[in-house]
């Protein structure tokens, strides 16, 4: 489908440590092609959402360059990287929801950040978070809404401005399987949409769930590559 | 930024950054404005005393016998009017004397029979009073009038000019520290408001934020609270202010009257306040700045 296509994201041996200790992450060589869908799966400590921040730009590499969207991330001037993020959706292992904003408030960030006028943003806020069952709920505060909730306002978050690359560490480990499929069925029509998706997941039903995606596998700071198996 | 998320973002951080901030800085504010007028009222007062006096001499006629003392006091005027250097010649009439003398030596009665007074001329010089022109005055004024005592009137004033031009660094010196003091509790409630809100701030930097969005974010309450301190400050600091001048002009003295403060010094003083905000625009833009700084 994306064959020949120029890759949206593209690590040449990337490695990444803290400090002084060992790598975490070694020689990344990999591409993420335009449309596609990838999991990236391994045990826990593997380096799963080390690789995440590296793609959603919240960490530099130690060595190697990171190309999102054709530019040079490790080149770029500081004030050059806010709108390579705003092409980039996350979604927190974490949520990282701000406390005292409501839930429409949250799920509204992004949008406002990119300066979208308020009459504009009001239908698309309130009909996303319809589509993840959090259309009553617009007004109440991330504490008193359960883990699940939370999650599901972080994912609204992450996809409400359309991004080119999502990326979600753990996004349905904290709601139950139902929604968890409902979740990845958004993300596969976003996918569908234009935006590539990577999903960190230990879930296996969910990796079974989409038949076009990718597997990238993490295993002591190395990573592999499969083709779909569709 | 859209103005409802500034809204309720800053309404967040107005939580952690109101409270004492204003009133710091509306104390600090007042505290400069007193201390900078003070400052420039003495500047002003030692400005036109110099000026007054820096073109003046007295002549004192020191011998007691009257008769003599007239006739040294007559010659020593007519020697200071043949000089061209000389704008103004007067010779202070004995009842001016009496007059300056009766609160010391109470009332000294015509003549001043008991009480021998000296004879007092006040000259004006038409050039600036050098050192070599006072001895070249003294020598001539001395061969006429033996008796004569030739003084520059600023020698006088000298020691008490330092003291109020030492009083004048002091008062620029507080105004500083005052000003420093400022800043460092301005930095302190901005940290604290930046530790406080870290993770709002993360969020919005890595959803694409730009530094300037998060800096403006934290930077209006700060201003905010600085203006409405400095307002208050300056209101209370002005206040006083006038309320001393005042009572310094009930004393209805020339020398305390030359310290008034003019258009200029006021509009000076109004600018303390001014500075106050955007020295705390700047605090908060730089600490906001390195905390972002810190993060990629």
């Amino acid at each position: 489908m994306n064959a020949g296509r120029d890759p949206i994201v593209r690590f040449d041996n990337v490695g990444l440590r803290y400090g002084t200790d060992r790598e975490v992450l070694s020689d990344l060589n990999f591409a993420l092609l335009p449309d596609s869908f990838y999991f990236l799966t391994g045990p826990s400590g593997a380096g799963k959402t080390s690789l995440l921040r590296l793609l959603y730009l919240a960490q530099k590499p130690s060595r190697g360059i990171i190309s999102m969207f054709g530019e040079n991330a490790g080149l770029l001037p500081r004030k050059a990287l806010p709108p390579l993020r705003r092409r980039i959706g996350v979604v927190f292992q974490d949520f990282r929801l701000i406390d005292h904003l409501s839930v429409f408030d949250n799920v509204a960030l992004p949008l406002r950040i990119g300066r979208i006028a308020e009459e504009e943003l009001r239908e698309s806020v309130s009909d996303m978070l319809d589509w993840v069952g959090l259309g009553h709920r617009a007004e109440a505060h991330p504490a008193v809404l359960s883990g699940g909730e939370q999650q599901r306002v972080a994912i609204a978050r992450a996809v409400i401005a359309r991004p080119e690359v999502l990326v979600a560490d753990e996004p349905t480990g904290n709601v139950d399987p139902a929604m968890g499929r409902k979740l990845i069925r958004l993300f596969e029509a976003l996918n569908r949409l234009g935006t590539t998706v990577v999903v960190a997941t230990h879930d296996r039903t969910l990796q079974k769930e989409v038949s076009v995606a990718h597997m990238m596998k993490l295993d002591r700071g190395r990573l592999t590559i499969a083709e779909p198996a569709a | 930024m859209n103005g409802r998320l500034k809204l309720r973002i800053r309404r967040a951080s107005n939580k952690r950054l109101g409270g004492p901030m204003p009133w710091v800085v509306a104390i600090m504010v007042a505290l400069m404005v007193m201390i900078a007028s003070a400052g420039m009222a003495l500047s002003n007062l030692a400005r036109t005393s110099e000026a007054d006096l820096s073109g003046s001499l007295t002549v004192q006629i020191m011998e007691a016998a009257e008769y003599l003392r007239d006739r040294e006091a007559a010659a020593a005027m007519s020697v200071l009017e043949e000089r061209d250097d000389i704008a103004q010649l007067r010779r202070v009439s004995d009842r001016e004397l009496r007059d300056m003398l009766e609160p010391w030596l109470g009332d000294l009665g015509e003549g001043g029979a008991n009480v021998p007074i000296p004879a007092l001329i006040d000259a004006r010089l038409a050039v600036p009073l050098s050192e070599a022109r006072l001895a070249q005055i003294r020598q001539s004024v001395i061969e006429a009038a033996p008796s004569a005592r030739v003084e520059a009137q600023s020698t006088w004033l000298a020691p008490v000019l330092r003291a109020v031009s030492a009083l004048q660094y002091y008062a620029l010196g507080l105004v500083a520290l005052l000003g420093v003091t400022t800043a460092a509790a301005v930095w302190l409630a901005a940290r604290s408001a930046m530790a406080a809100n870290r993770d709002t701030i993360e969020v919005v930097h890595l959803l694409g934020g730009t530094d300037d969005q998060v800096v403006r974010l934290f930077q209006k309450p700060v201003v905010r609270d600085a203006a409405l301190g400095g307002a208050v400050g300056f209101i209370l600091g002005g206040g006083l202010t006038l309320l001393m001048a005042r009572q310094f002009a009930a004393l209805d003295s020339g020398l305390v009257a030359s310290g008034r403060l003019g258009v200029a010094d006021w509009a000076v003083i109004a600018s303390i306040p001014l500075a106050a905000v955007a020295l705390a625009a700047l605090t908060a833009r730089i600490s906001v700045m390195s905390v972002l700084r810190g993060i990629r």
